[in-house]
């Protein structure tokens, strides 16, 4: 098993801390890990990415090319990152303010409305945990519920665990997107 | 016996055992840990957190290590050079501009043959340059970044667990010669979150137990022996140039003993790559694209930068068609390389300057550009 995943948007959606969430919860369930945050020129522009890969394998290259999921959360992340989506693999973006859809038809792709349901279920600063959901919920390898509720509980820190509930909460909701 | 343990967080940490972490903070974990007694630093991207984190874990609290925002880089060198005077385990970490502003007092420490631990977490320069990842200090830490003839050990570290490693292995060779030793680490390495295994805490040594191994440190005479006197100033040129050829003797065994590297399908290749740091790691990755494409590749990661394995590199060298150094700068461990060599095949570089990181294509690229192409 391996995973390569960038998660790419502006700063400030949380971008940074669900690659944390989900890299912490990857090496809950026994996995090999790098989070690697956006180095490049582009991130004093605005916007931030992180790469996450989850293995069973140690891990060499923590910077890639490629990607077997690519999660867009801006224009600009989608344009410049849905070209690097693996063939076959999974590219998964937030509907909105989006206005130039991606044109690959060898990839899967999830147009999912996580702004939307953030507000719906009335907890905005768990955006980055609806899109988590919908991540775990298209990614091949199924990482158990109980190991990214442990990897919550090892990213936040404690005085933010009675948050928890709450983050769970948006990931479920972040799981039904994928079929809107 | 361990400390008491008043830190609350502390005691989180202490009880497990595997981690997630940013290597800048793996450093600060493995300094008390390894029962450091002083950390002096000033701030500066991108390794901040080192300071951040130790001022978080409070270990003065705890084991009673020193942590210290000193005023300025200068004033931080030169509190390790105190410290490390008295026999104590003491440490500072910069990037690089502030690694310049220390150099004066890394050649006084080197000159003074003193134990110390320094970091340094390089980003893009020259001058204030980037706080993008780089390795353009490669030249400055192995060659003596301040005045006089002097040498660092010089650690370069791939991983997140390799910066906790390097703090205990740093602290011992510097004890073991008497000569400060370095971890010259790059932005990628402090700033991506690894998994990592903590070693357990060792007590801080305790004054009988410095006065045992270092009797060469101001510990205080008690009026039983010759007073120690720590300088690197000696005007008599006769006397200074014994010096010299004892620093220079304590070099070459360095260089017989503690010389590092790791190899990677090195045997079977017809091209061989060397590299440092996580740098080695994204050839690592092109190495396995190249062979997708029939392309067979090694790799040679120095780890010790000084010494450099000058005998590794020409002994995995032999036979193959050329060699590739690739690095985050204009071209420094490649005159290494050619010298270990001996210029008997092809060595060519590429690399990427000012802060920005190369991807695994653009080595394979760089393979079949510079060498795979243009060797006949």
């Amino acid at each position: 098993m391996k995973e390569e995943i960038i998660i790419a948007g502006f700063g400030g959606q949380g971008v940074l801390s669900m690659g944390k969430i989900l890299a912490y919860s990857g090496l809950m369930d026994d996995k090999e890990v790098t989070w690697m945050p956006s180095y490049g020129p582009e991130q004093r522009g605005g916007t931030a990415n992180v790469t996450v890969i989850l293995s069973d394998e140690r891990i060499s290259s923590p910077v890639l090319d490629t990607y077997d999921i690519v999660v867009a959360l801006n224009q600009q992340s989608l344009d410049k990152f849905s070209p690097r989506v693996k063939k076959g693999g999974i590219l998964i973006y937030d509907t909105s303010g989006i206005h130039k859809l991606p044109e690959r038809n060898d990839i899967t792709i999830y147009p999912v409305n996580a702004m939307e349901a953030t507000m719906e279920i009335g907890h905005p600063k768990a955006y980055n945990m609806v899109v988590m959901g919908a991540l775990l919920e298209a990614m091949p390898y199924k990482l158990p519920m109980e190991n990214v509720v442990k990897g919550l509980e090892k990213s936040l820190p404690e005085r933010h665990h009675a948050l928890i509930p709450v983050n769970r909460q948006a990931i479920e909701k972040g799981r039904t997107l994928l079929g809107s | 016996m361990l400390p008491i343990i008043k830190n609350i967080y502390f005691i989180h940490i202490m009880k497990e055992e595997v981690r997630l972490m940013k290597g800048n903070e793996a450093v600060a974990h493995a300094a008390i840990l390894y029962g450091c007694d002083g950390y002096f630093g000033y701030p500066i991207t991108p390794q901040s957190e080192v300071l951040e984190t130790l001022e978080a874990l409070m270990p003065w609290e705890t084991t009673g290590m020193v942590v210290l925002q000193a005023e300025s880089e200068v004033a931080a060198i030169n509190m390790v050079y105190g410290g490390a005077a008295s026999g104590k385990a003491v440490m500072t970490s910069s990037s690089s501009p502030g690694i310049s502003l220390k150099q004066e007092g890394i050649s006084y420490i080197a000159g003074s043959e003193l134990p110390a631990l320094i970091l340094n977490v390089m980003r893009g320069g020259p001058g204030l340059g980037t706080i993008q990842p780089s390795q353009a200090d490669y030249f400055q830490a192995t060659k003596g970044g301040g005045h006089g003839d002097y040498r660092l050990i010089v650690l370069s570290p791939s991983s997140v667990q390799e910066m906790v490693d390097f703090v205990g292995l740093g602290f011992d060779l510097s004890f073991k010669y008497r000569t400060p030793a370095m971890i010259l680490a790059d932005g990628i390495v402090g700033q991506m979150m690894e998994k990592v295994v903590l070693p357990p805490q060792r007590p801080r040594r305790t004054d009988e137990e410095i006065r045992r191994q270092c009797p060469w440190a101001t510990t205080g005479r008690n009026g039983e022996r010759k007073r120690n006197v720590v300088t690197s100033l000696e005007l008599e040129s006769s006397r200074m140039e014994i010096i010299n050829h004892r620093l220079q003797a304590r070099y070459r065994e360095i260089e017989r003993n503690e010389t590092r590297w790791e190899e990677i399908g090195v045997e079977d290749a017809d091209y061989l790559i060397v590299a440092f740091g996580s740098i080695a790691r994204i050839c690592a990755k092109a190495m396995e694209m190249a062979e997708e494409k029939g392309i067979k590749a090694g790799i040679i990661r120095p780890i010790t930068l000084w010494p450099f394995p000058k005998e590794a590199v020409e002994k995995a060298a032999r036979g193959k068609k050329g060699i590739l150094c690739v690095e985050l700068n204009a071209g420094q461990m490649i005159e290494d390389v050619r010298l270990a060599v001996h210029d008997s095949l092809p060595v060519e570089h590429y690399g990427r300057l000012g802060g920005i990181i190369p991807s695994p294509q653009e080595i394979v690229d760089a393979l079949e550009e510079k060498l795979i192409n243009n060797i006949p």
